[in-house]
């Protein structure tokens, strides 16, 4: 990844003592929704884009490539969740967005 | 501590945000007119609440020492309605000579129609036939770098866009880049789910430095804090960033992008105590400040 404008005034060492734990828990988070859904219905990663599109990502998160190049792993994220059309819809199909595209053509379950 | 929150709908808010804004240092906010969570059914319903950004809100405001200020439009949300939004567009000019409104915003797309569209261009020319400041919403979600890079290429279309005097908001890690590379302005906006955290926005910052880069809380009438500024200058801290810093990304870059209208001043507004004395309600509120009860 390539150095940022404004340096880090904490060291590695000092960003993990900081943020370690609140991140610990994020993870457990993610975890434990992923078990949840397992759970609930195991099948939605082949019925539901949101689904898909989120082990995807989960996915990028443990690419050791990920952070190489112009592109991070938050960016990878993002452009894996965004519509990659060019094109304007033709007319309103839906007020709100949904966070993620259907790549799959998978809908929703 | 002092800021600007330059994105706040504070018509969405109670009167103890706006404590809560004076309590933590802020001297004004800017407030683009919006979506109202439901679709508006006449002009005369945009008029009405362009009357509130312009002559209430600021009344309001001005209780706590916080200047307001207005950006008017027909939000992207609404914008599919071609006929609606040519209305409001004819309606709006007579508001632009107003003393607290900067410019044309928030405009932008949602879910990238050709209506939209149409209706953006028509918000951007009418900014340019005025001189009007531009401020500009990108879509939600995925749809957010998609409608950002249809944003840019339409207004670089336009030779007399001036990108120093637009603000196109809501930028994330994959739209930042290609705002700033075309010489715009954007705003980094802190919201507790969607958007971006304070974390993220420092990342940024890091990463790309302060140039052109804003930050603000877009409260509203969804999941929203009116001290979303307050809590990205304690990150900063937290991270290690140094007080001089944090001044010039919530002070002095949205004074710098607002003071291009001579209409934003700021002088009083930090002269101003922060936490003046407050009217508990309706009742008890200054017929001086035109909000006395009905």
């Amino acid at each position: 990844m390539q150095p940022g404008v404004i340096p880090s005034p904490k060291t590695g060492r000092q960003l993990v003592d900081e943020y370690f734990i609140e991140n610990r828990t994020r993870l457990l988070e993610i975890a434990a929704y992923l078990d949840r859904l397992d759970r609930t219905d195991p099948s939605l990663v082949n019925r539901d884009f949101r689904v898909r599109a989120f082990q995807e990502a989960i996915a990028l998160l443990a690419d050791p490539s990920a952070s190489d190049g112009p592109d991070t792993r938050v960016e990878r994220i993002q452009l894996l969740l965004s519509d990659p059309t060019t094109e304007p819809l033709p007319a309103l199909d839906t007020k709100s967005a949904r966070g993620a595209y259907d790549r799959w053509t998978l809908g929703v379950a | 501590m002092r800021y600007i929150d330059l994105h706040a709908h504070m018509v969405s808010r109670t009167t103890d945000d706006y404590v809560r804004m004076a309590l933590t240092g802020c001297v004004a906010v800017t407030e683009p007119a919006f979506w109202a969570g439901w679709d508006r059914s006449s002009p005369d319903g945009f008029e009405d609440y362009f009357r509130h950004l312009t002559d209430f809100e600021p009344k309001r405001a001005a209780q706590y020492g916080i200047r307001h200020y207005a950006w008017l439009c027909l939000n992207p949300k609404e914008g599919e309605d071609r006929a609606l939004a040519r209305e409001v567009v004819a309606r709006i000019p007579k508001f632009l000579e107003l003393p607290t409104v900067l410019g044309i915003g928030e405009i932008g797309l949602n879910r990238v129609t050709r209506n939209e569209i149409a209706t953006f261009r028509d918000h951007v020319e009418l900014a340019l036939e005025h001189d009007q400041l531009i401020h500009i919403h990108t879509p939600h979600l995925e749809d957010k770098f998609k409608g950002t890079r249809t944003i840019v290429d339409i207004l670089t279309e336009y030779g007399g866009i001036e990108p120093s005097r637009v603000m196109i908001d809501h930028a994330e890690e994959h739209t930042l880049p290609m705002i700033l590379e075309n010489g715009f302005w954007t705003g980094l906006t802190l919201y507790p789910q969607t958007k971006v955290s304070p974390e993220r926005a420092i990342d940024m910052f890091e990463r790309y430095g302060t140039e052109r880069i804003c930050v603000a809380s877009a409260c509203d009438w969804g999941p929203s804090l009116p001290d979303a500024v307050p809590h990205f200058a304690l990150a900063m801290r937290r991270r290690g960033h140094d007080d001089a810093l944090i001044d010039h990304i919530i002070f002095d870059n949205p004074a710098a992008f607002l003071g291009q209208s001579p209409k934003f001043q700021l002088r009083g507004a930090e002269a101003t105590p922060a936490a003046p004395a407050m009217p508990r309600s309706e009742s008890d509120a200054s017929p001086a400040a035109g909000i006395a009860a009905a």
